[in-house]
């Protein structure tokens, strides 16, 4: 019979440390009522039970999961993990009790609230990164590619493989500034590190150039006679616009006639190999 | 003139292209190389008008020795003209690439010289930019009607996606504003451009390694409003076009007024946006939800329903096939059901798998209730309090206003009974006389 506890779990906040609290949920046959994370801290009058991560409790509850409810479950939890869904420890919890109890049928079972929700939020996580496959802009500083982006969930995991491929022959630094990490690649290797804050140097000349383009380009596609901002913000949420080149001018910007000296496109980009 | 002002003009005379699509095809980087694309396609902006923004989209030349009427690039008309190297163009979509502006180019072009002097140029761009740059990301070609069919070849070579657009939807239309194109010069290209495409899908089963001819298909367009014929007719080219060319996409546009010509709509006239609306609605029942152009509209219905979309009007005047059990009914007849998707008829089929659905089931599914309650059933059981009559329906999904000014358009009973303080007898020709021969 499980155990209706309060019990609070607290664990390290890695995706090991969460599997370590659904290994000692079945072992002690107890439902917590909530699982934090050390960052999040929380006054609580409840008893606290410190969670600690070990690699072989990990692993078994790891290699537990296609085989009891399918590889296509695993990918899952391993999204759901990425989300900001408020409590997503707890609620993969539930989903994971549901799979062990139901196989593999767990995954069609959507109408089911502890699923559904679960659902929703990876659906909200694979939209967001979708999106900013889109709407991350590169600078170029000093030949490397540098973006910053501000999303509510974890994506760097899933923009890695998308820029890796796109950009194979570059150096790039995707940072994310919400969760303070960054992906970082340069040929042939791609890590996701820690960082704290970034500070941007002074765009050079030809990079101005080319964000002056675009803008340029932004501005010039519009037909006017449809012009539709609800249909705009619908499509591009007012959060993306922040890091978005086209949507922010330097408050000095000059306008296009100040340019007389670019006759030609600003020598760029072949970087004298290709 | 500055790189500026050649993108300024040559993107202004771009704009009012509609296909910006960068779907159809997925691909990595070569080694050595730059740029990939997504089955799905990737928009990386929308423009201040709603559209999405994929593509560099911009013209090779804006000069042009046609007249169309309805074209802005026309010959008669006065403004700035250039040209793009092909260098200059292949550098700035290389570089906008680079800084993730943009997930390839859209290359159009008016008429320089000649059609094939004007293919050339394009050729060499994507040439550059395909075999210097070693670019595999998204290019989208337009083919000048008129070229030889061997440039035409060469650039589906280069290019992922190519179009030939027909612009005006009839030869009628097409004589009286277009003197300079023909339908055969159109669609021959079309043609040329399916037959070569179902070759390389053929000859790419046998050796992988077969050369690809614009593996993300080919798409048009067309104006709409410019001139005077109806959606039906749009509409059944639209399927025939689906049918024979195997196009992937049949884009539309509203006409915008950019010439003052008594053969058009006068300038100022609003582009008439409900209806691309509505056609893009149809057009999306021909592709995914089994419907033919001949069920949404007919010789007596030639336009479409302004305060109801096709599909809703469709079930409406179908009532005699609903309501439909969702825990039951097949994948086909789901999807005909307004307020269930694509999307949604999917994960109806999963989830009924494991359990019964009931209506609050439905909605975390995300079927439209609002719409689709008046069509379905679960497990036998209607929504709660719910009168299933084509009259009620409509009330409840339109507003107030739009009721009125429906009844108006579209008199529900066309010979309104009179009321009458007496009530005259119902009985027909046919009662009358069965009761007389007594077969009751």
């Amino acid at each position: 019979m499980l155990n209706r506890s309060n019990m609070i779990y607290l664990y390290d906040g890695s995706f090991n440390g969460l599997l370590c609290c659904v290994f000692e949920s079945y072992d002690q046959k107890e439902m917590p009522v909530e699982i934090l994370a050390p960052d999040i801290p929380q006054a609580t009058l409840f008893p606290v039970k410190e969670i600690m991560t070990d690699p072989q409790k990990a692993n078994r509850v790891l290699v537990s999961i296609p085989k009891k409810m399918g590889h296509e479950a695993l990918d899952f939890v391993r999204q759901a993990f990425l989300t900001c869904l408020p409590q997503k420890e707890l609620h993969i919890l539930r989903f994971m009790r549901m799979g062990y109890c139901h196989g593999p049928s767990v995954m069609a079972m959507l109408a089911n609230d502890a699923v559904h929700i679960l659902f929703k939020a990876v659906k909200h996580l694979k939209n967001e990164s979708h999106l900013l496959k889109g709407f991350l802009r590169f600078s170029v500083f000093n030949n490397v590619l540098v973006g910053e982006i501000e999303p509510k969930n974890c994506v760097l995991p899933l923009l890695r493989q998308h820029f890796c491929r796109r950009y194979p022959e570059e150096r790039f630094l995707i940072f994310d500034k919400t969760h303070g990490m960054a992906l970082a690649y340069h040929p042939y290797q791609s890590a996701i590190i820690a960082v704290e804050d970034l500070v941007l140097p002074e765009p050079d000349q030809k990079e101005q150039s080319f964000r002056e383009l675009w803008r340029l380009f932004y501005e010039t596609i519009e037909v006017k006679g449809r012009h539709n901002p609800r249909c705009r913000m619908s499509h591009m949420p007012k959060r993306y616009w922040k890091h978005l080149t086209e949507l922010n001018r330097p408050q000095e910007s000059l306008p296009i006639s100040a340019y007389p000296g670019c006759k030609k496109l600003p020598d760029g980009g072949s970087d004298g190999q290709r | 003139m500055d790189a500026f002002h050649k993108l300024q003009i040559l993107t202004g005379a771009a704009k009012y292209d509609v296909a910006c699509t960068s779907s159809g095809v997925a691909r990595k980087a070569a080694a050595g190389g730059i740029g990939s694309a997504e089955a799905c396609g990737i928009c990386h902006s929308f423009a201040a008008d709603g559209r999405c923004v994929s593509l560099l989209k911009v013209l090779m030349t804006n000069i042009c020795v046609y007249d169309c009427q309805y074209c802005v690039n026309r010959r008669s008309n006065d403004l700035p003209r250039t040209t793009f190297t092909p260098r200059e163009l292949a550098e700035l979509t290389f570089n906008f690439y680079r800084r993730n502006y943009i997930e390839g180019l859209f290359l159009s072009s008016g008429v320089l010289k000649n059609p094939d002097y004007t293919c050339e140029q394009m050729l060499e761009a994507l040439r550059i930019l395909r075999e210097e740059y070693r670019f595999a990301g998204y290019i989208h070609a337009k083919i000048i009607p008129g070229a030889d069919s061997q440039l035409i070849a060469r650039i589906g070579a280069l290019a992922d996606r190519i179009s030939v657009n027909i612009e005006l939807p009839s030869q009628n239309s097409l004589r009286l504003l277009a003197p300079d194109k023909s339908k055969h010069a159109i669609l021959g290209p079309m043609g040329y451009i399916h037959s070569h495409i179902k070759e390389s899908s053929a000859d790419r089963k046998r050796y992988r390694h077969g050369p690809k001819f614009a593996p993300a298909g080919q798409s048009t367009q067309m104006i709409i409003g410019a001139t005077t014929d109806t959606d039906f007719q749009i509409l059944n080219l639209t399927e025939s076009l689906y049918k024979k060319y195997k196009l992937k996409r049949v884009f539309f546009s509203a006409y915008m007024p950019v010439a003052e010509n008594t053969l058009l709509p006068a300038m100022g006239t609003k582009p008439q946006l409900l209806r691309e609306h509505r056609l893009y609605q149809a057009d999306w029942l021909l592709r995914f939800y089994g419907f033919t152009a001949r069920e949404l509209l007919d010789e007596q219905h030639q336009s479409f329903n302004p305060y109801l979309d096709p599909k809703c009007h469709w079930a409406l005047n179908h009532m005699e096939l609903f309501p439909v059990d969702v825990n039951r009914a097949a994948y086909n007849d789901l999807l005909r059901v307004p307020g269930i998707g694509v999307t949604s008829v999917k994960r109806i089929i999963t989830a009924r798998r494991t359990t019964t659905l009931n209506f609050d089931a439905l909605r975390k599914l995300g079927v439209v209730l609002k719409r689709a309650q008046y069509f379905i059933t679960c497990g036998g059981k209607t929504a709660d309090g719910m009168i299933i009559t084509r009259d009620a329906v409509l009330r409840a999904l339109l507003s107030e206003k739009a009721w009125a000014m429906y009844n108006e358009r579209f008199p529900l009973h066309p010979e309104a009974e009179q009321l009458s303080l007496f009530d005259e007898p119902s009985s027909c020709q046919e009662d009358v006389q069965k009761c007389l021969t007594g077969q009751i």
